[in-house]
């Protein structure tokens, strides 16, 4: 620091002993200060004040169900529900064979089979196989739309960097076939389950890329979902980490996770969910599936992915893109 | 009246655009009004210890809106002022609240003494919802810090931010674009490591661009008078993208459209939320700042 004379410093204490009582019987009103009364006479009159029964009216209209054309599809009893390929055809495989050996009648995914693994047009021939029936997510509507890069806009330059560098790579190895046909992928299904009509989306009934976390999707929260989207439950993945919550109405949420790499729980294996039709209530297992993660892992070191994503493959840990994840999630995390 | 002719623009793409509130995800809370034990010189509101113009909000005070919010899905709680800790109910006000969903502080870190985040990361881990902590500061050194947000203030912060780390929280670092140098490449790596140097192995980082407004218009000058939204600004009218389109702001005197216009008494809609869940005009020039920065209060 530079020294300062004696006058400076008397200046300096002026301006800030200034700074602090400013605001004395004032009121800052954008750019001007004024009386505090002149302030508060103002905001007393400002805004609109309905009567109690019209705030019930506007509450109660808040919460009622929008318009949905989407087609309900079933009645099934059992079904296998995914999201988060991320190029893991390895983990594709084990999941078709699994959800089938477990009675599943129809397979739904919800999106982003690109990114993080190797050898993206892998995935394509295994979905048709398997007769999955898939919903977009915000990768096929990228590289659908022909963006250059994703537009993660992380604010660690290295992981913009990991994102950059995992979106690009999947860009350049997918067929302008496939991304055509991710282009035309519905955004949104809907299925019955029982009794229970369930309503299938990759980010949120709201928004393809919006997050659903588990200590950050309260319950009056859901319940406003499910009565706006009229649906007895919601399936949805986007975030990589699996959870399930029932509601006091009697609903469920279920992010279902994703397939594509770990839980970030130092655990190797990844995660789908079944969900069936029970006497008195829907019937949802988080499954776990282990999978060749060896090969997978040994894959991508042939196609040069980088030695983080495998470490992850590997330890079950993420290793980038943590940002995104809310305290609670943070905190459990590894890195 | 101004006489319109073929060739003059439509009368609508002069008027300001208006913003849906197409869900109320986020709720803030002025919880200390705009008193603050600082005075930053960048501060939009103006918060100051003499800063009367909103005040204390009391649990009392929001325990209705809490309520409200909750019929109305909301989907996250923010508490900002002034400074959130100078509201003598701030952690009863964070108990309630985390029954209902994640909570976030905007906080300046100077009263974040080792016993309050012991009780604070209790908070934390009694609710399953999420709390967060975000800390302010203006500058990677006292040198480009202190100037802002008053002398000797770069180490009270590192303390509170150590407080928190040692307590098991770990605090989101907001910084605001007030040096050029703060939001850029070298400047994110600054800050990351200086976290790291403090043993926070997992650091967390928010930049937000400057309003000018308030006490930075005094700073930094003021908005130009081009600095306004058009209709066409924004294609096909779509304005989701700006936070007002999903939040609300409650101070002692209302509801508010936003964080940033409570010194605006236009800036209020209403007295409960049910008032306020209308269009909103896009007049106001920090509006410019919205949409042109992309901004978002929320972590
Ligand atoms: S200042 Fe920003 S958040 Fe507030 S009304 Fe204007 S655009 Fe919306």
């Amino acid at each position: 620091m530079p020294s300062r004379s004696p006058k400076d410093q008397r200046d300096r204490q002026r301006r800030e002993s200034s700074k602090l009582t400013a605001h004395r019987g004032l009121a800052t009103w954008g750019e001007k200060l004024v009386p505090l009364a002149e302030f508060r006479r103002a905001t007393a009159a400002a805004g609109r004040a309905l009567s109690a029964s019209e705030r019930e009216l506007e509450v109660a209209s808040w919460r009622e169900p929008r318009p949905d054309p989407t087609p309900v599809e079933g009645p099934f009893s059992r079904v296998a529900v995914f999201g988060g390929v991320y190029n893991n055809h390895y983990a594709l495989a084990a999941l078709l064979d699994d959800a089938r050996a477990r009675g599943a009648e129809a397979i739904y995914c919800l999106g982003d089979l690109g990114g993080f693994g190797p050898s993206p047009e892998k995935v394509w021939p295994l979905l048709e196989r398997g007769s999955v029936r898939t919903i977009q997510g915000n990768y096929e509507e990228s590289l659908a739309a022909g963006l250059e890069d994703c537009n993660c806009g992380y604010t660690d330059p290295r992981d913009n960097h990991f994102a950059e560098l995992s979106y690009g790579y999947t860009a350049r190895n997918c067929s302008p076939q496939f991304k055509l046909w991710m282009g035309e992928l519905p955004k949104r299904r809907r299925i019955r389950v029982g009794e229970r009509e369930l309503l299938l989306v990759h980010g949120s009934p709201r928004r393809i890329n919006e997050f659903l976390f588990h200590s950050t999707s309260p319950v009056p929260f859901l319940e406003v979902l499910l009565a706006q989207e009229r649906a007895d439950g919601l399936l949805c993945t986007h975030t990589g980490l699996p959870w399930h919550r029932r509601l006091e109405s009697g609903g469920d949420v279920i992010n279902v996770g994703v397939i594509g790499r770990p839980a970030n729980d130092g655990r190797a294996e990844v995660c789908y969910c079944l969900v069936d039709d029970r006497e008195d209530e829907l019937g949802v297992e988080l499954v776990g599936l282990g999978y060749d993660h060896h090969a997978l892992a040994e894959e991508m070191r042939r196609e040069a992915l980088p030695n983080e994503f495998i470490e992850t493959v590997l330890s079950g840990w993420w290793t980038t893109c943590l940002e995104i994840l809310p305290a609670k999630e943070r905190a459990a995390s590894r890195f | 009246m101004v006489e319109t002719t073929r060739s003059s623009p439509p009368a609508e793409n002069l008027a300001a655009p208006v913003v849906e509130l197409g869900s109320l995800d986020t709720l803030w809370f002025q919880v200390a009004g705009t008193v603050c034990n600082l005075a930053c010189t960048h501060c939009f509101v103006s918060s100051s210890p003499t800063n009367h113009t909103h005040e204390n909000l009391s649990l009392a005070e929001i325990v209705p809106y809490l309520e409200e919010g909750s019929r109305l899905g909301v989907r996250e709680y923010y508490f900002t002022g002034g400074e959130p800790f100078l509201n003598p109910e701030m952690e009863a006000i964070l108990a309630k609240t985390l029954e209902l969903g994640p909570a976030t502080v905007l906080t300046n870190g100077l009263l974040l003494d080792p016993v309050r985040c012991e009780r604070l990361a209790a908070l934390a881990a009694a609710s399953d919802y999420s709390l967060d902590l975000r800390v302010s500061m203006d500058g990677y050194d006292a040198e480009s810090n202190d100037p802002i947000r008053g002398e000797g203030t770069f180490e009270r912060i590192l303390a509170g931010i150590g407080n928190l780390h040692r307590a098991g929280l770990n605090p989101v670092i907001t910084v605001t674009e007030v040096h050029d140098a703060n939001a850029s490449r070298e400047g994110r790596v600054r800050f990351f490591r200086l976290l790291t140097e403090l043993g926070i192995d997992k650091p967390r980082l928010k930049i937000l661009p400057i309003f000018r407004m308030g006490a930075e218009a005094e700073r930094g000058g003021a908005y130009e008078s081009w600095q306004r939204l058009r209709q066409g600004d924004a294609p096909a009218g779509d304005w989701s993208h700006l936070q007002c389109s999903a939040c609300r702001m409650v101070t002692d005197q209302g509801v508010w459209v936003c964080p940033i216009l409570v010194n605006e008494p236009e800036g209020k809609m209403g007295e409960s939320l049910a008032d306020t869940l209308e269009p909103y005009p896009l007049e106001h020039p920090a509006c410019w700042t919205c949409h042109v920065y992309g901004v978002s209060c929320r972590t």
